[in-house]
């Protein structure tokens, strides 16, 4: 069971991954990206990381990916340009590519002692993810929080038009 | 029926993110629209989160599982800016090639 489960979301993986590359139109590529998202979430229900599938659902294929779909459709972004791109993408880029590749399969296909799973083991239950988080990392939890207050001040710093302060926009609606 | 039974090798795991993130960076390195290549680079964080999870699951340790939890706060934030990027680029120059944009290549 394990096993078909792990083959068939892998291929969904793979198969996105392949199509956001083959796709030319942008909303394309993104709607593939939602299938490997989603497709990832399984491998970590697999892995019996329970919360962090919940997690990839919710945030990533969710959240993350309407704010891509949204602006893409906002900038009604059209049909990508063929063109020859750069030369030192091609003549290093891609050979370093495939190196990186087989040096990673290579060393993962020789490392000794990598354990198997099978399902129903090793599952970190939400509770003990929510102990350590609160307890130990309780900082950082914090920190992060500011992060994303950042973060959204500058989205909005950086998306605003040029001139139209809000003070602007009382003045002329008074 | 044996097959169906047996357990994954967890390698088969780390080969898929490894997979996964040559993909990202194919597609990074060769898409020539700039929401594209934003995709690839959110791929390529996601194949290290499935190696992160991995991991977490040998070792038996639950902080790998929280550090992922991290990576995708970071990405959430990061993909809020750079989209405001990208709208902003778009406001300025009016298309999304790449090969367009290359004020500081002059």
């Amino acid at each position: 069971m394990h096993v078909i489960l792990f083959a068939l979301f892998a291929v969904f993986c793979l198969a996105g991954a392949i199509n956001l590359l083959v796709q030319t139109h942008p909303i394309n590529s993104a709607l593939s990206l939602i299938v490997v998202m989603t497709s990832l979430a399984v491998m970590y229900l697999l892995l019996g990381a329970e919360f962090l599938a919940a997690a990839q659902v919710i945030v990533y294929a969710g959240a993350v990916m309407v704010l891509f779909t949204f602006v893409i459709m906002l900038l009604n972004a059209g049909r990508e340009e063929r063109t020859r791109g750069s030369s030192v993408a091609r003549t290093i880029g891609l050979p370093a590519v495939v190196v990186i590749l087989a040096v990673l399969a290579t060393i993962i296909l020789h490392v000794q002692g990598l354990g198997n799973t099978s399902l129903g083991q090793g599952i970190t239950t939400t509770e003990e993810l929510s102990t350590v988080l609160f307890h130990e990392l309780l900082l950082p939890f914090e920190v992060t929080s500011v992060l994303i207050l950042i973060a959204i001040l500058g989205a909005v710093a950086l998306a605003r038009v040029e001139g139209s302060s809000p003070d602007d926009a009382e003045r002329t609606g008074q | 029926m044996n097959f169906l039974t047996q357990p994954v090798p967890l390698s088969w795991f780390l080969l898929l993110s490894a997979v996964l993130f040559s993909l990202g960076v194919v597609g990074f390195l060769f898409k020539r629209n700039i929401i594209t290549v934003f995709l690839s680079i959110e791929l390529m964080l996601n194949a290290v989160n499935l190696s992160f999870v991995t991991f977490a699951h040998q070792w038996h340790a639950v902080k790998g599982q929280i550090f992922v939890f991290f990576v995708m706060m970071v990405a959430a934030a990061e993909a809020a800016v750079g989209l405001a990027i990208i709208i902003a680029i778009f406001r300025a120059r009016g298309t999304l090639a790449i090969d367009r944009i290359d004020l500081m290549k002059r």
